[in-house]
């Protein structure tokens, strides 16, 4: 009988904790919307939505539900099964990578302890890696699927763009495996738990690492791939109705993520200062924890959104020649020095 | 089982699809489960950088490429006979060869548990151990040919 040997206990606990990462992040994407036209407003001196619900809260539901109302429409000559393809891809990327980032330390309830990380593989920061890699495919097929020029041009340029600030991204990250020493992001956080925040170290990596965060999620300065100016709209042109609401909330999911991914990686995660000096109880602190990393990952939300209100958008060659000639050499020069430097203090 | 399945329909997708992108976009397929025979024979560095490479920056490449150039089915010119022959007798050559050589290699069936080796700890051992001078001679070739690639794109 090898069904029964199975501990049900461990499914029902990671199904439980897949969902609430998964309405967490969706939750949290769907607000961010809200917040985006909030902070938007506040900067120009507007007051933004406020019309649906106390303070416009229930603004973003409305936009849901016109999403979802609205007529789909698909192109004749465009290959159905692609076009529907790009923004699942999209969709699911996007929610695929939340599962190896550490929400919390572990919880005990009922004598059982509960890691509030959904996979704690050893090679974490690959798989993310890896992921957000794929994430170009839902862009490009989605583009090229809707049979247009604009959308085509708009999916090359996304293209181009996530392959070159994908290198300096991972390069940024080598000098940050190397001080580390794991590829675990529970073991980066545990580290971070007991000395300084990785950005004390590599503040180098970390500026690299969030302007590539940027250009990965095609938001501004970056947003080159729906350059309505220049594109129509970019590579969701052709889509209408709940399709075209999928790659517009990818987007906001991947801030989140990325968001929490810089907070995990380069400040302290779920860590905080005097964390282990307060003597609380375990449960607690957990809960605390998870809290410290919500508030450090919208503050990088709201970072986000303060930049895109505020740069404006690069020209096309501009965007490459930053990321080959600037970023590159900066990358390589930061993991040259930080290299150099753990040689010089094991000596 | 059920992956080395798809892997097999997905590549031969790859031959048989007329359209150049879906191809592609089977061929991706086929990258991914590849990955996910690595993941089971507990390789899961492997896996990884499998799909970073090979799906996440090659094939996006290579669908760039059949994107810009926008072939169909209509637009491909019709080959000779001649070479329909060369290439099923030189395919053809290619299989006896291939047969012969498998006939005699003795296959000795892997354990799918308990292999560290390919955990990425043991592998940078072993890569900066036992192998490194391998290892740096082929990161010179790559450079090689990467000053190759820019030297042809310089010309017009």
């Amino acid at each position: 009988m090898t069904l029964l040997s199975i501990d049900w206990f461990f499914i029902i606990e990671k199904v439980l904790l897949i969902s609430v990462v998964l309405v967490l992040s969706l939750v949290v994407a769907m607000y961010s919307t809200w917040g985006e036209r909030k902070v938007a407003a506040w900067i120009q001196d507007r007051l933004g939505p406020n019309r649906a619900g106390p303070m416009g809260l229930l603004q973003p539901l409305a936009d849901g539900g016109k999403l979802f109302f609205k007529e789909e429409i698909i192109p004749t000559n465009s290959s159905r099964f692609l076009f529907i393809l790009g923004p699942s891809i999209a969709m699911m990327v996007a929610c695929m990578t939340s599962a190896v980032i550490p929400w919390g330390d572990s919880l005990v309830i009922a004598g059982r302890t509960i890691s509030l990380q959904i996979a704690d593989v050893n090679i974490g920061i690959l798989f993310i890696f890896g992921v957000v890699s794929m994430g170009v495919y839902g862009i490009m097929i989605g583009g090229w699927a809707s049979n247009n020029k604009f959308s085509l041009l708009a999916s090359i340029r996304a293209a181009s763009q996530i392959i070159s600030y994908e290198l300096p991204m991972g390069l940024a990250l080598i000098a940050l495996l190397m001080l580390t020493g794991s590829l675990s992001l529970k073991d980066i956080v545990e580290q971070q738990r007991h000395g300084l925040w990785n950005v004390v170290y590599q503040p180098l990596g970390f500026f690299i690492f969030l302007v590539c965060a940027f250009a990965e999620c095609n938001r501004a300065p970056f947003d080159l791939p729906e350059a309505e100016n220049e594109l129509n709209g970019g590579y969701h042109l052709e889509y209408s109705s709940m399709k075209l609401g999928f790659f517009l909330f990818a987007e906001y999911i991947n801030m989140f993520i990325s968001s929490a991914l810089i907070s995990t990686m380069y400040f302290g995660g779920y860590a905080f200062p005097y964390m282990d000096k307060l003597g609380l109880d375990g449960n607690l602190l957990t809960i605390l924890g998870f809290l410290a990393l919500f508030i450090k990952t919208l503050g990088f939300i709201f970072f986000f959104m303060w930049v895109r209100w505020t740069v404006p958008r690069f020209r096309y060659d501009q965007l490459m020649r930053l990321g080959w000639k600037i970023m590159i050499p900066l990358a390589l020069a930061n993991m040259l020095i930080t290299g150099a430097l753990i040689l010089a203090r094991q000596h | 089982m059920v992956l080395s399945v798809i892997a097999l329909v997905s590549a031969l997708g790859v031959v048989l699809s007329k359209n150049p992108v879906t191809s592609v976009l089977c061929l991706i397929v086929t990258f991914f489960t590849i990955a996910g025979h690595y993941i089971m024979l507990n390789a899961q560095f492997l896996a990884v950088v499998h799909i970073i490479v090979y799906a996440g920056a090659i094939m996006v490449l290579f669908l760039y490429v059949m994107m810009l150039m926008n072939l169909n089915a209509e637009l491909e010119p019709q080959k000779r006979n001649w070479l329909k022959y060369a290439g099923a007798i030189s395919g053809g050559a290619l299989l006896v060869v291939l047969v012969a050589a498998l006939r005699d290699a003795s296959m000795p069936a892997l354990s799918t548990q308990a292999t560290e080796i390919g955990l990425i700890q043991n592998l940078g051992q072993l890569l900066f151990k036992q192998y490194v001078v391998p290892f740096e001679v082929s990161s010179i070739l790559f450079l090689s040919a990467m000053v190759g690639a820019v030297v042809i794109g310089k010309k017009d």
